[in-house]
């Protein structure tokens, strides 16, 4: 849990020299060079840069939404070779069936009508905090209860990781806060392994065990950066305000830093 | 002065308020009928041009008492669905077959398409060539006009589903069954069901057309054959009959629309 202790567990994800080139008309663009990333199990990573960097290249590379690069992404010691239950993907949207409700949006592709699956979904109603809502349609919920339905949805099937795009990024500052808690909340009760792409750097410091900084042109890591403090953290203390003094420093190295809504999808 | 104006207003829609409210859209349809059952009653209006509503409505008693009307009403409700039914489901059939395979596309579509650009209504004497004036070749008719609206509508539908949630199904492993149940065929509802009210329309026009082109029963027959012996009166009765399941049958669409949508959210007005 803290820092760079390792060796207690095997590496869930391994990202290996993986680059990615884009082709356009005007020539090609490479998005991502010599990416190296070693995901422990459990942990939770944010990844951080300024729009263009690639991050979110890389977060569809490791669900398998984008299977031309080069480089090898391993799964529990699997290629990754295309998308599945086993990565659990929260977009920057909800990205919820409108004519299922809550409970059905959830449940998916599974039948509500098992037992089992209705026992699971009404836990995980329970863990984002959407009892009574139940039977509501999606047009019915605010922008962070329809996010929560999508993380109850991803979590329900128990992915290995669950990666997630700038999920609150659309959210006022008040649901996101109170989102980035109940994120913690779950990451605390489940041991989910996370790698969480924002361009909110009071987000990336307030949620990851290590933050890893990625510049563009070509998109790269920079650096990672372990935060070690304890759970649940603090955006007011002193230690939090120098690690996150740390991280700015990192991006300041670089010419003009543009920080800027990411690309997005 | 405002209290004055207020009473004033509310005065002048007194007379409106002494009437229900789910009349106000009758207003004016009765006002007009009672305007020209006076005008026909006091000899304005040519009986043989313009039979009053209530000679209409006497014809559409006795034609009903006899059992005449229900014998062509139902020769013609026969074929309109018979021909939607054929013309919808295969509209349906391949509009989901083009709308979901890339192949089905390219090799049917273009046809299609050409074909659809051709007017329905010049086909008739080919029709009336090749299957004679029949029952067979007034339902074909019907179901070709009846097949397009739904053809173009469904791979419409298909075509316009969100990418976005394609991925999510992506991700969760749906298999390509649950893909087109649970993803495509929602998604692609509500053209499916503009397709459906439109091919109802349009098999409602051809039957109306294809009866009038030669046959022994029929609303259209009874309209057609009225005409000939200038009784005008049962002509309009023929008309209302049209007019009537033609408003049902698109209601009963519309009702369908809004149990199978309740999801959706627009604008309303």
């Amino acid at each position: 849990m803290y820092g760079m202790v390792s060796g207690m567990s095997a590496d869930t994800l391994i990202i290996e020299q993986v680059n990615k080139i884009f082709q356009a008309p005007t020539g090609n663009v490479m998005a991502l060079k010599g990416i190296d990333l070693r995901v422990r199990k459990g942990e939770f990573i944010t990844l951080i840069g300024p729009s263009g960097c690639g991050k979110s290249t890389l977060l569809k590379i490791v669900a398998g939404l984008d299977t031309s690069y080069e480089g090898n992404v391993l799964l529990n010691d699997k290629p990754v070779s295309g998308p599945s239950i086993e990565k659990g993907f929260i977009f920057q949207e909800p990205r919820l069936f409108p004519w299922l409700t809550v409970e059905k949006n959830i449940a998916g592709n599974l039948s509500l009508k098992q037992a089992a699956v209705r026992k699971k979904v009404d836990e995980f109603i329970e863990l984002v905090r959407l009892q009574g809502f139940e039977k509501a349609y999606p047009r019915e919920l605010s922008g962070g209860m329809a996010q929560r339905v999508a993380i109850a949805r991803a979590l329900l099937r128990n992915p290995d990781v669950l990666l997630l795009d700038e999920p609150f990024g659309a959210l006022d500052a008040f649901t996101r806060s109170h989102m980035q808690e109940v994120l913690l909340d779950i990451w605390q009760n489940n041991r989910t392994t996370m790698l969480f792409v924002t361009h909110d750097l009071d987000e990336a410091v307030f949620l990851g065990e290590r933050v890893v900084i990625m510049n563009p042109r070509p998109g790269h890591i920079r650096s990672i950066l372990p935060i070690d403090l304890p759970f649940p953290r603090k955006r007011t203390g002193s230690s939090f305000q120098e690690l996150r003094t740390k991280v700015l420093r990192e991006f300041e190295k670089v010419e003009e830093p543009e920080f800027d809504t990411g690309a997005g999808i | 002065m405002k209290s004055e104006i207020a009473a004033r207003k509310a005065a002048g829609q007194d007379w409106l308020r002494a009437v229900p409210g789910p009349l106000h859209a009758w207003l004016v349809p009765i006002a007009i009928v009672a305007l020209w059952q006076i005008a026909g009653g006091l000899g304005w209006i040519s009986a043989t041009l313009l039979p009053t509503p209530l000679t209409i409505a006497k014809q559409f008693v006795s034609l009903g008492l006899s059992g005449e009307l229900w014998e062509h009403f139902q020769i013609s409700i026969l074929r309109a669905l018979s021909g939607f039914v054929l013309g919808g489901l295969t509209g349906l059939a391949l509009g989901l077959s083009t709308g979901l395979g890339k192949m089905a596309e390219r090799t049917l579509d273009p046809s299609l398409q050409m074909l659809r650009t051709v007017p329905l209504l010049s086909l008739i004497p080919l029709f009336i060539l090749w299957f004679g004036i029949g029952e067979f070749s007034k339902i074909l008719m019907i179901s070709l006009g009846a097949f397009f609206p739904m053809y173009v509508n469904t791979f419409l539908g298909i075509r316009s589903v969100d990418v976005k949630l394609y991925d999510v199904s992506r991700i969760f492993q749906y298999s390509k069954l649950q893909l087109v149940i649970r993803l495509i065929i929602p998604a692609a509802l509500p053209n499916i069901l503009l397709g459906i009210r439109l091919s109802l329309g349009v098999s409602w026009l051809v039957l109306v057309v294809a009866e009038m082109m030669g046959t022994s029963a029929g609303i259209g027959y009874m309209i057609q054959d009225a005409r000939a012996y200038s009784q005008t009166d049962i002509v309009f009765v023929g008309i209302i009959i049209f007019a009537i399941v033609g408003k049902l049958s698109d209601s009963v669409v519309r009702l369908l629309e809004s149990k199978l949508l309740r999801w959706r959210e627009t604008y309303k007005g």
